[in-house]
């Protein structure tokens, strides 16, 4: 509370990114956890709730006659605009938030304070959802190969490795610890997915301490132990992910990577991943890209481009398709390292797994995969996502990256994941937003140690109880797609790979479909769902009524009529087809009101039945629709002069693609 | 003209098909007059049967006495024929050559077609130009029909039936006529029931450098304006386009002798323009070598997303005229044929919920594309891989389709058709068994006697059990205007058309089945669920009616 110099300043305004002509006035609140900015309008009061966590930059922008602009850009994408009558108080706003955004300590951090209303035993069984040692055993694990080890309990050979790990049998501690010391802050090889069908593996370690010439004799038995766990193939692939020029300089360093003629029978390979340095200023550019004003879509497509997003994306997806062939088609196991082995490992091997196991398509099996992969090998998510002040280094978009793999997937193979795009979305948000305690810390031992399971709560059980807003109405158990090995196409295909609107656009409704395919077909899943039901009762109830007229009996059946359907339109319909108040109140967007049909086949959706199981996420929900305002997408003929028609009524924003 | 004389071998044997995503097949290829036929002679292994006039291009190669014919299609489509026998290959070669290239109109495969299926209703009459306005007439008695133009002599590529303010006789359209490029005198293209607002098309005044007026064209035009009311002027060129058309002859309306108009330039590419940017997209399309950066690079260097951009940026600012302005719109480019025809067809897409039905979409290809003179015959005589000297080739209309789609994308329960709706319009604009889109206009399709020498597309097209096919699960009945957005953040490749043959669509199409499953699993649920609600209320009534006395 020290820090909020002012806790609420007036007549604020928040501007419309897409049309500046737009801004609306209201009052802007600094709490201890969240920036609010709360509509004046009466008959709304939209709300705009932004987490302190989610804020990545403020910008004090230079005063203008109508006020000091503040640019508050967040991590989940938003973008808010603020103009501040005072300079003074614009200023105070400003010192606050840069403190507010950067807590020093855990215990600032919003999920110790956080309170969804559960009882005590209701949070524990929320952090019990998620096991790995179930997941372990879903694999098949232990078996005649693998082995639970206990070598790094206590964390006493890698701290930021878990404490139960597989290991090939035949890999004494005495082998792993050997191996611990010839690896990059001792992150010795582990499994990390096995493949029942055929015994091969993906592990996971990072790079060797091999500088130019250096051998460990027990890292190379750690590396045939992995081969002799697979008796069906006689070699491993050791999968650098880095750029071979990288791995090189490593070796200065007295690092680097396996040499082929000191370990018998791998196959050394580079799949030139670049590194979070690279990533951090990719994405960067990719989002100034997406904050131009009415680009072109020369400006945009070039911008995309020239920030190699996409070809990161693509350079993980085909590390990740790789592994998943080399196990699947080959039957080979994988060792898999970077540097560090927590970043582009850590995203790689997730992928691979993905694409090898339905299972982690699926609700449930997604969460495991993230907690396993990412949270229990010590991916450092405080360092990447910035959750604790910082060095602006250590951030990175790694797991951002790995989301957007899996919704690149799902663009392929629309019926083979069981949740749905904002599944992902929400999931992303809440690695920034420290609401939830999963996400916290660079490792399990520090999250032990902060006693994360006691003082906070997960966002798996918090996910899951609203798992409904999270499912792919395409998703089938038994469809072919959700069986087995995901297949891609074996020939580059650059045009797979799509800019993700729904994520990086997110914010801007304007810019997204208006109608979502997703929130139709789950609509109307769930009225099949009740009509099931009501089928079923109507069938019990009219046998009944058929014995008792047979038997003359004149009991009246029950009187209760069958519920009408009112169809999913939640929405007002009187006011669907008044488009006149296109300038004043922009609630009744016209496309996302429900169709004027019968209402026994109203399914229509509009976005503001969008269903947002998420506090956070409604609270922020943009209600606004947007009739596109074409003059700031388009330089139309700057030659024509504003006519008088325009002038008349420049107070509404129909006339304003006629001036620009 | 004998077919025969073209064909040297009509039959070879052993002639291997390759295809994408396909695997070889062998059999044996029959040319025909229209058709290459490949039969594998295997019951259920799929033939080829390709109309030669979908031929865009061919290459040969040989490897000794191997040829290898690379068949290049107007649908994009790439195909790969080996056969044995350096004669043979040269003569199927030559065959398709000639044969995809008829210069006759009447030869072409539509006057040779005969329908395997009955006709219920002949598509030919499906939407007459006077059932069209006996919509409007209900609303309004502002306009009237003219048959001014029923020799087409007044103007050669308008329809002999019109629509024009009731105020103007044909006289005065004449004189307009004159005044107008091509004689395109403005007409109606579409009325605003909620408002009274109507878009116009034309062609563009013959103003000259001199600024030569024309009184009846002033007349004309006003006559569209309610009293004390102002309308816009939407030229699809730029000012710049614009004022050096005067120097041919052409130009705009000034605003001195057009006082109640604005006029707004908007600069939609045409012609060859379009063309060579189609023809970089499908060869950066079919380019599976470069890297994703290089991808993205001729994505953008092809310029076709920025056309459509443009295009649907046009058409939402003619719309916003009308439905948010309150103000009448006349819509010309140059000839009024091309650009004008794009923007005044997608702003009633945005506006009329009608025009995203299929038969209210069907009527406005009818109405604002073959009626209103859009030369089909010379813009769809070649494709994106024949580089043509004549530069009259141009995807106009694909760039329309391309731009319904970008919509469609954007509202996808608002269309009661579904992609391939506007894929199986795109193939047939091209190379169809039909003779709907023969000629260039209403004028040449009369003298080719079209109607009662070919079949019409939408009598095929209109029957249930193709109208299944084209029919979007989703739509649900949506009565408003709808606002697309037109930031590039919102426009994709439409890789339905353009990665088509690239790419496996079989997942794809596992997904819209499974979608119509559930949709249909929903709709049988319902309908049974009330058929025993009806049947629980009658027992219910005879319960009573016993309880009664």
């Amino acid at each position: 509370m020290e820090h909020i110099r002012t806790p609420k300043v007036e007549n604020v305004r928040l501007v419309d990114r897409i049309s500046s002509k737009k801004a609306t006035l209201g009052t802007l609140y600094l709490t201890a956890t969240h920036v609010i900015f709360v509509e004046n309008a009466p008959d709304t009061r939209k709300e705009t709730w932004i987490l302190h966590s989610q804020i990545s930059t403020i910008e004090k922008q230079a005063t203008t006659a109508t006020g000091c602009p503040l640019l508050v850009r967040c991590k989940n994408f938003q973008l808010l605009q603020l103009v501040i009558p005072q300079e003074r108080d614009c200023h105070d706003v400003y010192i606050s938030l840069i403190r507010l955004a950067r807590p020093v300590k855990y215990e600032e951090l919003y999920c110790f304070s956080f309170n969804p209303k559960l009882d005590k035993e209701e949070r524990e069984q929320g952090w019990t959802l998620i096991d790995l040692s179930e997941e372990y055993k879903r694999m098949g694990l232990p078996n005649n190969y693998w082995q639970l080890s206990d070598v790094n309990r206590d964390y006493r050979v890698c701290d930021s490795y878990p404490t139960e790990l597989y290991v090939p049998k035949s890999a004494t501690a005495h082998i792993i610890v050997g191996s611990s010391k010839f690896r990059s802050r001792r992150r010795f090889p582990a499994l990390s997915y096995y493949y029942k069908d055929n015994h091969a593996s993906i592990c996971r370690s990072s790079q060797p301490l091999s500088g130019f010439s250096a051998r460990c004799l027990e890292d190379e038995q750690m590396l045939q132990a992995i081969r002799k766990a697979n008796p069906g193939s006689d070699f491993i692939y050791v999968v650098d992910t880095r750029p071979k020029l990288n791995a090189m300089a490593n070796r200065a360093a007295g690092k680097g990577y396996e040499n082929e003629d000191n370990y018998s029978n791998i196959k050394f390979q580079f799949i030139g991943i670049e590194n979070i340095h690279v990533m951090r200023s990719s994405l960067q550019k990719m989002l100034e890209v997406c904050e131009l004003k009415s680009p072109s879509m020369s400006d945009f497509l070039w911008g995309l481009e020239n920030s190699g997003w996409l070809r990161h994306i693509k350079a993980i997806m085909d590390a990740g398709i790789f592994i998943a062939k080399a196990v699947s088609e080959e039957g080979a196991s994988v060792l898999v390292h970077c540097s560090d082995g927590w970043d582009r490992t850590a995203q790689v091997c997730s992928v691979a797994s993905l694409l090898l196991d339905p299972h982690y398509r699926t609700l449930k099996g997604f969460m495991v995969l993230i907690e396993k992969d990412w949270i229990s090998f010590g991916h450092k998510f405080n360092h990447r996502y910035g959750n604790l002040d910082g060095d602006p280094k250590e951030i990175s978009p790694v797991i951002d990256q790995f989301i957007e793999c899996v919704w690149q997937l799902m663009e392929q193979f629309p019926c083979a994941f069981e949740f749905n795009e904002r599944f992902l979305i929400h999931i992303q948000h809440h690695i920034y937003s420290c609401q939830f305690g999963n996400f916290l810390c660079n490792s399990q031992k520090e999250r032990q140690e902060l006693k994360i399971q006691e003082r906070t709560y997960s966002l798996w059980a918090h996910l899951w109880k609203n798992r409904a807003d999270y499912m792919n109405p395409l998703f089938r158990a038994d469809h072919s797609q959700t069986r087995g090995t995901l297949r891609l196409p074996t020939t580059p295909c650059n045009f797979m790979y799509k800019f993700w609107n729904g994520m990086y656009n997110r914010f801007e409704k304007g810019l997204q479909p208006r109608q979502s395919v997703t929130d139709y077909l789950m609509a109307v899943k769930e009225e099949t769902q009740q009509l099931e039901e009501e089928l079923e009762a109507l069938e019990e109830r009219l046998e009944k009524i058929q014995k008792v007229q047979l038997n003359h009996t004149k009991v009246k059946s029950k009187q209760s009529e069958p519920s009408k359907h009112s169809g999913f339109s939640t929405s007002d319909n009187s006011t669907a087809n008044t488009p006149q108040d296109y300038s004043g109140n922009m609630k009744s967007f016209p496309s996302r009101s429900p169709s004027q049909g019968d209402e026994d086949s109203a399914l229509i959706l509009t976005q503001d039945n969008l269903k947002s199981s998420d506090p956070d996420l409604s609270a922020n929900s943009d209600q606004e629709s947007g009739v596109e305002d074409l003059s700031c997408r388009s330089p139309s003929g700057g030659e024509c002069a504003p006519s008088e028609d325009s002038a008349k009524d420049r107070d509404s924003d129909e006339a304003v693609f006629l001036t620009a | 003209m004998e077919f025969a004389e073209l064909i040297k071998t009509p039959r070879v044997d052993n002639v291997v098909l390759h295809r994408p995503f396909y695997p070889a097949v062998e059999g044996t290829l029959c040319l025909t007059g229209h058709h290459l036929i490949l039969s594998s002679r295997q019951d259920n292994t799929e033939e080829l049967w390709l109309l030669h006039s979908n031929i865009d291009a061919i290459d040969k190669r040989f490897v000794g006495p191997l040829g290898t014919i690379i068949i290049k299609c107007k649908d994009f489509r790439i195909i790969q024929l080996d056969i044995p026998g350096m004669e043979e290959c040269l003569n199927i070669a030559s065959s398709i050559e000639a044969l995809s290239t008829l210069d006759s109109i009447t030869l072409m495969y539509p006057f040779f077609y005969r329908p395997m299926f009955e006709v219920v209703e002949d598509g030919w009459h499906s939407f007459l130009p006077e059932q069209e306005f006996e919509l409007y007439s209900s609303a309004t008695s502002e306009w009237r029909l003219s048959y001014v133009n029923k020799e087409f002599a007044v103007c050669p590529s308008y329809p002999p039936i019109v629509i024009v303010p009731k105020s103007i006789d044909d006289e005065a359209l004449r004189k307009v006529a004159a005044f107008r490029h091509g004689g395109r005198f403005p007409v109606l293209s579409y009325y605003h029931k909620k408002n009274g607002m109507v878009i116009m098309r034309s062609g563009q005044p013959l103003t000259g450098t001199n600024g030569r007026r024309c009184k009846e064209d002033e007349k004309l035009i006003n006559a569209t304006l309610r009293a004390g009311k102002r309308g816009y002027i939407i030229d699809t060129r730029s000012l710049n386009v614009a004022q050096q058309a005067r120097a041919k002859g052409g130009g705009f309306e000034q605003e001195a002798h057009y006082p109640q108009w604005r006029r707004l330039h908007k600069s939609i590419e045409r012609y060859h323009i379009l063309q060579e940017s189609l023809i970089k997209l499908v060869e950066a399309c079919n380019d599976q070598t470069h890297n994703m950066d290089r991808w993205l690079g001729r994505l953008e260097a092809s310029n076709w997303l920025t056309h459509i951009k443009e295009i649907l940026t046009t058409a939402c600012l003619a719309a916003q005229c009308i439905d948010r302005e309150g103000a009448s719109i006349l819509i010309h480019g140059t000839e009024g044929t091309d650009s004008t025809l794009q923007v005044t067809s997608l702003a009633q897409i945005i506006l009329e919920p009608r025009s995203r039905t299929i038969r209210g979409f069907e009527a406005l290809i009818e109405r604002e594309w073959l009626q209103a003179g859009h030369p089909f015959q010379q813009r769809c005589a070649q494709s994106a891989y024949y580089n043509s000297k004549q530069k009259w080739e141009s995807p106009v209309f694909l760039l329309f389709l391309d731009c319904v789609w970008q919509i469609l994308r954007q509202f996808p329960c608002s269309f009661e058709f579904n992609e391939n709706f506007l894929i199986m319009l795109f193939e047939h604009a091209y190379a169809s068994q039909f003779g709907t889109f023969l000629g260039n206009n209403e004028s040449e399709r009369c003298k080719l006697k079209l109607q009662q020498k070919t079949m019409s597309l939408w009598s095929w097209v209109n029957r249930p059990g193709e109208l299944s096919k084209f029919t979007n699960p989703l739509f649900e009945a949506n009565n408003l205007v709808i606002w697309p957005s037109v930031a590039p953040q919102s426009l994709q490749l439409w890789e339905g058309i353009f990665l088509r043959w690239n790419r496996s669509s079989k997942y794809l199409d596992e997904a819209y089945e499974e979608m119509v499953n559930i949709i249909e699993y929903n709709k049988e649920l319902q309908a049974k669920v009330n058929v025993l609600r009806r049947q629980l209320a009658e027992l219910e009534t005879e319960d009573g009616m016993q309880e009664s006395p």
